[in-house]
């Protein structure tokens, strides 16, 4: 006999402990995808696998390195879902990121003398401006002429990339660098240390301040409020009189300038100076980890250090079995599109259809 | 510039035109039935990895073109296993094939760098080329140049003149009405999702099988999003598509001509312009929406019935 399946909506949404085995469901389904593509590529699927994980989180050396990498992804996803709340495509983190890491840059070399206290948070101020601009920018193009902004933001992050490129083959390149392109490094008051003996740096610190902060603003504050009943539901807020078009630019300028702050972050802390290694696709792993997180401040952490770790386990993955470094880009695919299928199951059910 | 050499760049702008032509007419039956698929970018770039492939192996480049396009449909019914029966939401589902295609296709085609495989060469049309001007224009490529100038023609009849052209819109426009009239909405935006897939993949097939003849990493380099942003300067008409996509064609004919030239602009201003210019066609398109043809529920799932 057929087993024939119907979708009957819940009457309730899935409960917090059925969230959680569906997203792990999800989680092991895209893991044994990926698997499914190793043993293809020929390379056994279990200890592909296996090698993954120990090079993620195996060693305090990986799990330093994981927390490291999760670092730019959690700031620039805490952006992007600040933008998504209010439904608003923000897929130019990456871009957002790079004009970040630019404005940073101009104040590290243009000042180099001034003292630690002043420059590091110029630097930052830079680095929102750069990213906020960025977000700013499809933001009015979005309000004015209602231009699609998924497009926008994304031809912005080609454009960054190349700003980016632009500066380092150019004006900002160090004479000393034998040709490499990269500007010179930092000097020591323009650069973010590292916490006591391990390899993270205090950006870390600044993670934890910014989502804490992005948090309460949505919890406690009348603009965040806001800004949650406008994302909602547009047409109500609307007619409840909320500015709308106002909010829509404000959380673009929010979303642009904590990616630009990541960039920050990763020119000052992690590589001392600008160079175009830096732009390896936080900004779209952040997006992975916004939908994977539900846009939560706290489940974002989670993901960024999960996400951040396969991005580890991959580079083990390419040294130790010389996987190609693409396979990141399947797992985050397929992680991303397993989740989504997922969330079928938060509002439907899915039972056997009776016989008539 | 002299006569001739714009005449030649034109011509470049058609052949670099086409493979965004035929992944934007992809992208437009597909939206015409109610679906944004944000994953023409990797849907393209499996098309140009599995039709390289594919011609490598059987030595016929006809071959690697009909892999390219049944491995476009493939793709795109990922899509439309997550929005059409998971009810997940399109832009993600878009944005989670192009990184799940690019990975895949950076993946497998990674030992095969730098190769190359059987291509189409040029055909010249017989008396039809030899045509002043026009003829070197329009008449003097590949023969997937000469197929994809009857796609929007086809799919404009389609559209316009058939039964179920004209029931995919209205599936597009009102799946609710639509479904009320007894059309079965499913199985019209699986039609468009999957024959857009096809389009889009032969695309794909035309960078690495006519454009050029090798793999790359990354050849499609953003063609993808051009394709859905020309979409949206089209007003979804298959006849605006060719003008966009020959647009954008001649940018980036222009933009190697002057690499090689010797010019005093640094490259990366020059390999800014397609995107730059992605931005100012968004922007004069949406200067003026009066006439656009877009569909009404494009983006919106549509819930399963008990």
């Amino acid at each position: 006999m057929m087993l024939r399946m119907r979708i009957v909506k819940r009457q309730e949404p899935l409960g917090m402990w059925g969230s959680c085995l569906v997203l792990i469901s999800a989680l092991v389904l895209a893991v044994m995808l990926s698997g499914l593509l190793l043993w293809i590529g020929g390379t056994s699927p279990g200890g592909g696998i296996a090698a993954l994980f120990q090079g993620a989180f195996g060693s305090r050396w990986a799990l330093e390195d994981s927390v490291v990498k999760a670092i730019p992804i959690f700031l620039c996803s805490l952006g992007v879902a600040v933008a998504f709340r209010l439904k608003v495509w923000n897929i130019g983190a990456e871009g957002q990121f790079a004009l970040g890491a630019v404005g940073a840059t101009w104040v590290a070399l243009s000042f180099p003398e001034w003292p630690k206290p002043l420059l590091i948070p110029a630097m930052i101020v830079m680095a929102m401006a750069g990213g906020g601009l960025w977000g700013f920018i499809p933001a009015l193009l979005r309000q004015k002429l209602r231009t699609n902004e998924i497009i926008v933001t994304l031809m912005l992050n080609y454009i960054a990339i190349l700003v980016l490129d632009y500066l380092v083959y150019g004006a900002w390149k160090d004479p000393a660098s034998f040709g490499f392109p990269m500007t010179r490094a930092f000097s020591d008051q323009a650069v973010v240390g590292k916490i006591g003996s391990t390899n993270i740096n205090w950006g870390l610190l600044h993670c934890v301040v910014l989502g804490a902060g992005v948090w309460a603003f949505f919890r406690f504050t009348r603009l965040g409020f806001d800004l949650k009943a406008s994302g909602d539901n547009v047409k109500a807020a609307k007619y409840a009189g909320m500015p709308y078009d106002y909010l829509v630019m404000l959380v673009m300028i929010m979303s642009g300038a904590l990616a630009g702050w990541a960039g920050f972050l990763e020119a000052s802390a992690t590589v001392n100076r600008l160079q175009p290694s830096i732009m390896v696709g936080y900004g779209y792993t952040a997006i992975v980890v916004a939908w994977l997180a539900r846009l939560n401040p706290l489940s974002i952490g989670i993901g960024s250090i999960l996400l951040a770790g396969l991005r580890v386990g991959v580079e083990n993955l390419q040294l130790d079995l010389q996987v190609p470094a693409a396979f990141g880009g399947i797992l985050e695919g397929l992680i991303l599109l397993t989740v989504l299928a997922g969330g079928l199951f938060t509002h439907y059910r899915i039972e056997q259809r009776k016989n008539p | 510039m002299n006569f001739e050499i714009t005449v030649l760049l034109l011509a470049a702008a058609v052949q670099s035109g086409t493979p965004i032509l035929y992944a934007t007419l992809g992208e437009i039956l597909t939206e015409k039935s109610g679906v944004l698929n944000l994953g023409v970018e990797g849907v393209m770039i499996l098309g140009a990895l599995v039709g390289f492939l594919a011609s490598k192996v059987t030595g016929s480049p006809l071959a690697g073109l009909l892999a390219a396009g049944a491995v476009g449909c493939v793709a795109a019914a990922v899509h439309g296993l997550v929005c059409l029966v998971f009810q997940g939401n399109q832009v993600v589902s878009g944005l989670a094939l192009t990184i799940l295609g690019t990975g895949v296709a950076n993946y497998i085609g990674t030992g095969y760098v730098g190769q190359l495989a059987p291509g189409f060469a040029p055909y010249p049309m017989p008396v039809l080329s030899q045509l002043p001007v026009v003829g070197t224009i329009f008449f003097n490529h590949d023969p997937l140049v000469y197929l994809s100038y009857f796609i929007p023609v086809v799919l404009f009849l389609f559209f316009s003149r058939t039964h179920h052209g004209l029931n995919i819109r209205a599936v597009g426009e009102n799946p609710a009405a639509a479904s009320a009239a007894g059309l079965n909405v499913a199985v019209y935006r699986w039609f468009g999702i999957i024959g857009g897939g096809f389009f889009m993949g032969l695309g794909g097939a035309y960078l690495s099988l006519a454009y050029t003849h090798l793999w790359t990493t990354n050849l499609t380099a953003g063609r993808g999003w051009i394709a859905v942003a020309l979409v949206i300067f089209a007003f979804w008409k298959p006849g605006r598509a060719v003008f966009g996509a020959y647009l954008f064609g001649g940018i980036m004919a222009l933009q190697l001509r002057l690499q090689a030239s010797g010019t005093q602009l640094p490259s990366s201003i020059l390999l800014m312009l397609p995107y730059a210019l992605t931005i100012v066609v968004l922007v004069l398109s949406s200067w003026k929406k009066g006439t656009s043809d877009e569909p009404a529920a494009l983006g919106v799932n549509v819930e399963p019935a008990d």
